[in-house]
């Protein structure tokens, strides 16, 4: 698929805004993701053109680091911290929970495009262990019975949201 | 504010800022203030509701001129959060909800009183705490690198300011550049990051190098499941470590700084790009730095999620732009490093003990610690403990002091059974250690590391050969892949250790576990590879039973290993309510409700645990 007009524009914005950088491809493709979700094959040859790298090189860094992705994320992203110490307190069976209930794995996006697990290496905040972070916010000393009222509160956020676009 | 140009001048800009925080301490000026966590742990806790919500109720009631409200860095007592202190009284709320806020106006601000049942409570004496400084988490620490958090407005400079920022980098300007690297060689300072290498002699090694551009590189890749000290240092005070990175530049004479901070600390990060936009507003950051010819510029990085780019080779190569593999060594980054450049890697922790060092002297760093490690050391407490959260101790501290007087034990009456430090590069610590003095040797003689500060307790229900594969999961996750004993060997280690917790093990695997880790530890380039294994002999030279118990025995000595488990009810104890066959997804319970106790079918159960938690009684039972 190719990119959209407004999404090359918005490319060459980002990389020509590090183009002073002695070695700018992480934060060209930092700001790629978070600006697009994810960084499509597309984008890494964009990319490719404007600075010069090439597209082999490009590939071997996003696919190297675990915050770059080839595919689009879901809306929410459901981020269950592996961390030592929400291991020990049990995240194992919160995330085999949250997988039992979307029925997709951790990585994986449901096909409504709404959730996606992710399993996290220690968010640093191990006093509210077990701690799982729906896109920004942090719900901490999360039990297996409380997986279900996390999945409702985003049903209901995205609910409120599309009441509010119509 | 007016540039600061010249010494003179950050001396009147001390003075009177010092005063405006006295003001806010001590009421000399006849106002009260508040101050509110800021720390991850608490802003997820409300504590920015808690801070807006203080703001209208004073507002409200007339109060606002006469109180103020602050929001300061992380306290370290996270499992206690979110926290409000209130000066002078030096009262301390824990706990606090947004819905205590007008409890806390009304009854401490309007009548005078304390709100009672917010105070701390002592697990061991039941008594109640009004003072920080009386609580046993905080009775012995002491605050180095931590110095000025949750203390002083970290998005704030000119209360750093007024609270010793750049004093140290004023007199070390005044310093001959091999004095000031003399002053942290004799401080004894150790790398914090993990493997302790000695500052001053890194430093050393970059100074002696000739170059035309050298550079200093801050690692705040903090990946250690587990820890999270750096966090706190750039969320509480970030200058500390920017003022670290800037007498570093100045003594091995580079003009350039990089930090390189997780992505995962979106807070730590906005807070050190504000810490680093005020100092460049005030000329603190920049050319010709307090009237000197010393100019340094500071550049952020931030990582995407690469454990292995916490080793400062790989992280160099990830700042510029590669894949995060680490480089051979040597040559060592201080010889070729930065854009082969000379340059010194430096953990955030490491940093933030620099000003301390030069502003108060060596003597006052080296009182602390022991012989061949001085200073202090921030751990990050978790796992089965009480009192959860961040500590800052002097090194020779012992296991014990650790966990049962500033932790405060294990909760639920457990038993203690291991100490984890180093995270995926170091090893366990059993009872018999617990008179051991924490400090680097100590804990590698033990087989274990110092790491970057992790601390993680596990009690009689963590599964050590679990606890193991949990590791070598994180490990053989994250190697990058560049050496074969490190790639394949992880992953070779963790398909027996999977075997073991499965109840498919033979004894002949412990002695190919030991080869494996032999053969990883010898043949990798980098740390982790070295230390991959670490988690893995410890643990079998540690709880050797345990393994022997699920290769011969078949079983779980700490009910984890799914396979390895029963469930069954304990007819005593059952109301035949009937609500675990309800719940049970396979529907392998049975029995008569109200007459007949239940019975859960082992053959078909999947031990997904369901009727554990539903049982209001605690009638099922693992085995």
């Amino acid at each position: 698929m190719a990119l959209q007009e407004h999404a090359i524009k918005e490319i060459k914005e980002i990389v020509d805004q590090y183009k002073n950088e002695p070695t700018p491809l992480m934060m060209i493709l930092s700001a790629v993701q978070t600006k697009f979700g994810y960084i499509p094959m597309e984008a890494q040859e964009l990319i490719s053109e404007e600075t010069g790298l090439s597209v082999a090189e490009i590939y071997g860094v996003v696919t190297f680091y675990s915050f770059f992705s080839l595919k689009p994320k879901g809306k929410y992203i459901i981020g269950v911290c592996l961390g030592t110490a929400c291991y020990v307190k049990n995240s194992q069976q919160v995330i085999d929970k949250f997988q039992t209930l979307l029925g997709i794995k951790p990585g994986e996006t449901t096909p409504d495009g709404m959730f996606t697990i992710d399993a996290l290496r220690c968010i640093g905040a191990c006093a509210l262990a077990p701690a799982v972070r729906v896109n920004d916010k942090v719900y901490p000393q999360v039990r297996v019975e409380d997986v279900e009222k996390i999945i409702d509160d985003c049903e209901r956020m995205e609910a409120a949201k599309n009441e509010k676009g119509n | 504010m007016k540039k600061v140009t010249n010494p003179e001048m950050l001396m009147v800009a001390n003075a009177t800022f010092k005063k405006r925080l006295d003001a806010k301490f001590f009421s000399t000026n006849g106002k009260r203030a508040i101050v509110i966590c800021g720390g991850t742990g608490c802003l997820s806790s409300d504590s920015v509701a808690i801070k807006e919500r203080f703001e209208k109720v004073l507002k409200d009631r007339n109060l606002d001129g006469l109180i103020s409200v602050n929001m300061v860095g992380c306290f370290g007592f996270c499992s206690q959060g979110p926290f409000v202190k209130v000066y002078p009284e030096d009262t301390l709320y824990r706990k606090v909800k947004v819905s205590d806020v007008e409890t806390i106006v009304e009854e401490d601000f309007i009548n005078h009183g304390i709100v009672d049942n917010l105070l701390y409570v002592d697990p061991q004496t039941h008594q109640k705490i009004t003072k920080m400084d009386d609580i046993n988490f905080y009775k012995k620490q002491k605050r180095i690198a931590l110095y000025g958090c949750s203390v002083i407005d970290p998005e704030n400079i000119e209360e750093a300011i007024g609270y010793g920022a750049f004093q140290a980098l004023n007199r070390a300007l005044h310093m001959d550049r091999q004095e000031v690297i003399n002053e942290i060689l004799e401080s004894g300072l150790r790398g914090r990051g993990g493997g302790g290498f000695p500052t001053g002699r890194k430093w050393q090694f970059a100074y002696n190098q000739e170059s035309d551009e050298k550079y200093v590189v801050c690692n705040g890749d903090e990946g250690d499941p587990g820890a999270f000290m750096d966090r706190s240092i750039l969320e509480g005070n970030p200058l500390s470590v920017i003022e670290g990175m800037m007498i570093a530049g100045y003594a091995i004479g580079a003009k350039q700084g990089y930090f390189y901070v997780r992505a995962e600390y979106p807070i730590a990060v906005n807070r050190l790009n504000i810490a680093i936009k005020q100092a460049k507003e005030l000329g603190l950051l920049g050319d010709n730095i307090l009237g000197t010819d010393f100019s340094f510029d500071v550049h952020l990085r931030l990582g995407a999620g690469a454990f292995v780019c916490g080793e400062e080779t790989a992280l160099l190569n990830s700042i510029e732009g590669q894949r995060g593999m680490p480089r051979p060594r040597p040559p060592f980054p201080a010889v070729k490093g930065l854009w082969g450049k000379p340059t010194i890697v430096n953990n955030v922790e490491t940093l933030a003990c620099v000003p301390y060092i030069i502003r108060e002297g060596v003597k006052e760093f080296t009182k602390y610690g022991t012989e061949k490690s001085k200073g202090t050391k921030v751990f990050a407490l978790g796992g089965k403990v009480n009192n959860v959260g961040l500590v800052e101790i002097p090194m020779g501290t012992t296991v014990r002091e650790l966990i049962y007087d500033i932790a405060g034990g294990i909760p639920n009456g457990k038993k203690f059974k291991a100490l984890q430090t180093g995270g995926p590069s170091g090893g366990c610590l059993t009872e018999e250690h617990l008179d051991t003095p924490i400090d680097f040797d100590n804990l590698v003689a033990l087989g274990s590391m110092m790491g970057s500060g992790g601390a993680i307790v596990m009690d009689e229900d963590n599964c050590m050969v679990d606890v193991a594969k949990f590791y070598m999961e994180f490990i053989c996750d994250e190697s990058c892949g560049k050496c074969t004993p490190c790639r394949i060997g992880t992953k070779r280690i963790l398909e027996i250790l999977t075997k073991i917790t499965n109840g498919e093990g033979e004894l002949s695997d412990l002695d190919r576990l030991e080869e494996l880790a032999d053969v990883t530890k010898n043949g990798s380039l980098c740390a982790l590879g070295q230390t991959a294994a670490n988690p893995i002999t410890s643990t079998m030279n540690r709880f050797r039973d345990e393994y022997v118990a699920h290769i011969v025995d078949k079983t779980c000595p700490a009910h984890v290993c799914k396979n390895l488990i029963q469930y069954y009810v304990d007819e005593t104890m059952c109301k035949k309510c009937s609500k675990c066959a309800r719940n049970c997804p396979v529907n392998c319970i049975t029995g008569v409700p109200g007459k007949e106790p239940y019975k859960i079918n082992s053959s078909v159960c999947v031990r997904c645990g369901t009727c554990l938690s539903a049982c209001p009684f605690h009638a099922i039972k693992k085995k």
